[in-house]
């Protein structure tokens, strides 16, 4: 984790008690979108920390069946326990449940600029009706769906029409 | 299984104990409310197992990716289900003894998720049965009164939108397609009608009194009107066939239940405690 280890938690790490427990659970990148946090993407629910010091997690699976789940948990309790923290508890909760109008419009610059156009909001129910979706390239809308069901649960496969590259998406839910 | 003590939670098993008159009504109640939750749970678990089979298999690239994403999420609920279902219980088993460590006899999904769906045709067929039938199920129990079942309901209901449309294309491409698409989505759907009637089958009542359960009845007129309208766009025909005899959820099922069991649990009965 040393070379992962971002200058928060650094900080962290040699002044224990300046920043807080959700200051640094926050940092946590995720496993398999690393170009942005559990904060980002609206996982990261709670943090909260008792007198005692011991923190407690709660974070929510973005599909009931999210295979990151598990790493999600083990890299939390590590940095935390890296930034000092000794006793960490991470809780999974489910309601209420995610959807994907919890992602910071910092989260969706950052999907976009990784090559993953990020989802549109969820106000017409959770399978969209096919709205334009930007091309992450080169910023075209003049794209099309090839799949509904990409590498991920969370993503869906796209073609541009302009420049000719396949994408991804990140479906709203 | 040892004979639960009179304050013990009943395990699952011990139906055949209860009716020998041991529990009074509030325990049957709590064991309906686990058969329940373990029902559904199997389902879940059921059908990702042999939506795993297309992995590697499915008639495209795409579609391999589509099916086994499908199946993830029906893991997914499935885990949270059984997870759910053996607090319930409360003999402390967890998800993964209730999912490998129990005979054929004690799983209570229904036929349709168990029998083997080695052509696409079905699969979709099927697919579309079941994922109309969980939208329904699971919008229901958004307002169940067990808050474990309704946060797991809340969390599914949306991604099975996403299986239901999956089906629901398919269905309409293959069944308004080439003649033999057409006639093979209309075998697809005559083999997979007669399962339709047993995710109808009546719950306990005291348990759809109580809020806990959707009255599985009530769902019948919305799942049939929903794929209805999805046939009527693929061209296919309402199938005309009797209802299976069903009795999945007492925990009698078709010789192909062995079959699958035998494979998803062998791992864990020959090499227990195994981890990576």
């Amino acid at each position: 984790m040393s070379d992962t280890v971002s200058d928060t938690v650094r900080d962290a790490v040699n002044d224990p008690g300046t920043l807080s427990a959700w200051a640094i659970a926050a940092e946590v990148p995720d496993p398999e979108l690393p170009v942005v946090t559990i904060a980002d993407l609206g996982i990261l629910r709670d943090v909260t920390e008792d007198d005692q010091g011991r923190v407690h997690v709660q974070i929510t699976p973005t599909y009931s069946g999210c295979p990151a789940m598990e790493t999600i948990r083990t890299d939390l309790v590590d940095t935390l326990t890296a930034a000092g923290y000794q006793h960490v508890a991470v809780e999974f909760v489910l309601a209420p449940a995610w959807t994907t109008d919890w992602m910071t419009e910092e989260a969706r610059g950052k999907l976009a600029s990784y090559g993953i156009a990020p989802p549109g909001r969820t106000s017409d129910g959770p399978v969209p009706l096919t709205l334009a979706v930007r091309c992450p390239q080169c910023g075209s809308t003049d794209t099309r769906e090839s799949s509904r069901f990409g590498s991920t649960a969370c993503k869906s496969l796209w073609v541009c029409r302009s420049c000719r590259e396949p994408f991804d998406h990140f479906k709203r839910l | 299984m040892t004979t639960p003590r009179d304050d013990s939670p009943p395990p699952l098993r011990s139906s055949a104990e209860q009716s020998r008159g041991g529990p009074g009504p509030v325990a049957n109640r709590a064991a309906s409310h686990v058969e329940y939750v373990l029902g559904l749970g199997d389902d879940a678990l059921i059908s990702a197992q042999r939506m795993g089979w297309w992995i590697s298999r499915a008639p495209q690239l795409e579609e391999d990716l589509a099916l086994a994403n499908i199946g993830l999420d029906q893991l997914g609920q499935a885990r949270s289900l059984l997870a759910h279902a053996g607090e319930l219980e409360g003999a402390g088993r967890g998800e993964d003894d209730l999912a490998y460590l129990r005979d054929e006899r004690d799983f209570r999904n229904v036929w349709l998720v168990e029998r083997s769906q080695t052509d696409f045709g079905v699969a979709m067929a099927r697919l579309l049965i079941f994922a109309t039938w969980q939208s329904e199920l699971y919008a229901a129990l958004r307002d169940s009164a067990d808050s474990t079942l309704a946060a797991v309901a809340g969390k599914a209901v949306k991604e099975v939108a996403y299986h239901l449309d999956h089906a629901a294309h398919w269905v309409v491409r293959l069944g308004d397609g080439t003649e033999e698409s057409h006639q093979r989505m209309q075998q697809g759907l005559e083999a997979e009608w007669p399962y339709l009637d047993e995710l109808f089958e009546p719950v306990d009542e005291g348990l759809v009194g109580s809020g806990v359960a959707a009255d599985p009845t009530a769902l019948r007129d919305s799942v049939v009107l929903g794929i209805e309208d999805v046939l009527a766009e693929a061209t296919l025909t309402v199938p005309q066939v009797r209802p299976a005899v069903g009795g999945g959820r007492r925990g009698l099922h078709t010789e192909e239940m062995g079959y699958l069991l035998a494979e998803m649990q062998h791992l864990t009965r020959s090499h227990p405690g195994a981890t990576w």
